[in-house]
């Protein structure tokens, strides 16, 4: 009895200085808890319900029935091109990112600023009005349009000018991530291969692009996820012919203003399915290669 | 293909080859895909005139459109500003089971198409979804078909730009400045005030340019729940499309050439906020 008395009273004091060391550093428990709560509540809300009701609704009918909608010519023909676009966008664009950043970042020279400002241009501009710009250059009124067409070239209304688009929107993606991680890793790996004889491109694919390869495979990543759901820009430039110009993103919004709900969300979950596959991939990178990215953690 | 060093004064020397060729290939494609582009709709919208491009700008039609696009794409990356902020806070601080999962979730706005999410998020919370019936029979709000559903669907595009742009910023914050600031008496919320929130600041106004810019510019997530009505909820994006059915060029590109315009200033006000906050925190 004195024992427990004696030590009710010592199992309590030190937990009452420990409870402040942590309270200095860390908001309140109640605080800590309503905050995740909340955020968690809206993200569930506002991300992971929609994400889920896209195959609630696909599957409203049946599995069958959603295969089938998506085994229609119409159909098939959008998800060639999608495929089609991003597969030429996205090299053209890590092409474009590689060179970007190896002039940026491995040279000093006058207007460097002034090249960082301009990749960076088409994130203020909205698709729609990359659709316009577009549409204005090589449309069959302007002349360069109106040339290219008598050429056999059309570009509005046809495949080239969706890849165009695609790529206008992309376009930052992969310079972005490599620009940062490039100006870290400085020119002294590559000097030192130089020095040892090798040729310039010896040295780009010994030295450089293993460095890099990483950042690269996650900016192309970034880069395909946009291109296969891009929407609005080419919906300015595609025409929206169907079994032509439609791409997947285009052929879901015909459906649905037809009211052809199921056969717009099965399109909707496939595309919705190879964004998650683009996801997964990213977060194991990062997971595995965070040392290796750059820290810029930007889009 | 390479430039001798030293032939051009415009670039420091450098033992490294493959300047001109990596200036090439991204001067072609940048010029090719972007700037002859915008280049056309400048040109366009230089020989339609200053007169006439107000014009048309002026409209009550087209100033309606414009004044609810910037305002919810306002109004959605303010919100995007405090729900980002918190939603980073927690998953860089906060130990709870699904964290990975649940900041893996943060990038879907972005891996997502936008007609993807447009359709998804019109279905939800439509007057008969799963969500939009019952917060009408519950509050008496609609949801979809409103300016409501427009901000819904600009804070899901947003959403990733500030939770990504201040995340890594948190990581990185020593927490002996935060015991710092509590050993010499500040309180928890002093310590966020003084301490926390100035060096947040600045990835903070990035991230919300980021997400004001995207949601200016929005487009697919939104022409489905907005209901697409004139005065109302009819963006300025879908004015220029609907000016380009009706082969009006010239109207489309004075919408396009105003929406430019005031994004520009908005980005170039939030440089400046950046600035004068970094000269203000280094000054103190």
């Amino acid at each position: 009895m004195a024992d427990m008395t004696v030590s009710a009273p010592l199992a309590t004091a030190p937990a009452r200085p420990r409870a402040r060391a942590v309270g200095c550093t860390e908001e309140p428990r109640w605080l800590r808890w309503t905050v995740t709560l909340v955020v968690l509540a809206l993200l569930a809300l506002l991300v992971v319900v929609p994400l889920a009701s896209v195959f609630v609704e696909a599957l409203r009918d049946g599995a069958a029935v959603a295969v089938a909608s998506l085994s229609d010519p119409d159909a098939w023909s959008a998800i060639r091109l999608t495929l089609l676009v991003a597969a030429v966008a996205v090299p053209l664009n890590a092409l474009f990112g590689v060179a970007a950043a190896w002039a940026l970042t491995k040279f000093h020279w006058r207007g460097k600023a002034w090249l960082l400002t301009l990749i960076d241009l088409p994130f203020s501009v909205s698709p729609v009005v990359a659709g316009l710009c577009i549409v204005l250059l090589f449309g069959t009124n302007s002349l360069l349009g109106g040339w290219l067409v008598g050429n056999g070239l059309p570009i509005v209304f046809a495949v080239p000018g969706i890849v165009l688009a695609t790529m206008f929107i992309t376009f930052p993606f992969v310079a972005r991530e490599l620009v940062p991680l490039m100006t870290e890793q400085g020119k002294a790996e590559e000097e030192a291969a130089l020095t040892l004889g090798a040729s310039g491109w010896r040295m780009f694919w010994t030295v450089t692009l293993p460095n890099i390869r990483w950042a690269l495979l996650y900016g192309v990543l970034l880069c395909n996820a946009r291109a296969m759901g891009e929407f609005g820009a080419v919906a300015v430039v595609s025409g929206k012919i169907r079994g032509e110009t439609a791409t997947m993103p285009i052929m879901i919004e015909m459906l649905y203003n037809e009211y052809m709900s199921v056969a717009a969300f099965s399109m909707a979950a496939l595309l919705t399915l190879l964004a998650l596959v683009t996801l997964t991939l990213k977060s194991l990178l990062e997971w595995r290669y965070a040392d290796q990215l750059a820290a810029s953690g930007r889009h | 293909m390479t430039t001798r060093p030293g032939a051009w004064s415009l670039r420091a020397p450098s033992p490294l080859p493959g300047w001109g060729l990596s200036l090439g290939i991204t001067l072609t494609l940048l010029s090719l895909v972007v700037l002859l582009p915008i280049g056309a709709l400048l040109i366009r919208a230089a020989g339609i005139g200053p007169a006439e491009l107000w014009a048309t700008i002026s409209s009550p039609r087209v100033l309606a459109a414009l004044v609810l696009s910037f305002r919810a794409a306002l109004v959605a990356a303010l919100f995007n500003l405090v729900f980002g902020l918190a939603l980073a806070w927690v998953l860089v601080r906060y130990e709870f089971p699904g964290r990975r999962l649940i900041d893996a979730a943060v990038d879907l706005p972005f891996a997502l198409p936008t007609a993807v999410a447009g359709i998804a998020l019109t279905a939800l919370y439509a007057p008969n979804g799963a969500l939009g019936g019952p917060i009408q029979d519950w509050f008496g709000v609609r949801v979809a078909y409103t300016e409501l559903g427009i901000w819904i669907a600009l804070v899901f595009v947003g959403l990733p730009f500030v939770v990504r742009t201040v995340q890594p910023v948190i990581a990185e914050i020593e927490k002996e400045v935060e015991e710092v600031s509590a050993t010499l008496g500040a309180s928890r919320l002093t310590t966020w005030r003084r301490v926390i929130l100035p060096m947040l600041t600045p990835a903070l106004l990035t991230g919300f340019a980021l997400a004001l810019a995207r949601a200016v510019g929005e487009y697919g997530s939104v022409i489905f729940i907005a209901g697409n009505l004139p005065f109302q909820t009819e963006i300025a994006p879908l004015l220029i499309v609907i000016r380009l059915e009706e082969f009006d060029y010239d109207g489309a590109v004075a919408i396009a050439v105003a929406m430019l315009a005031i994004s520009f200033v908005l980005l170039l006000l939030i440089n400046l906020i950046q600035v004068w906050s970094r000269r203000h925190t280094a000054g103190a």
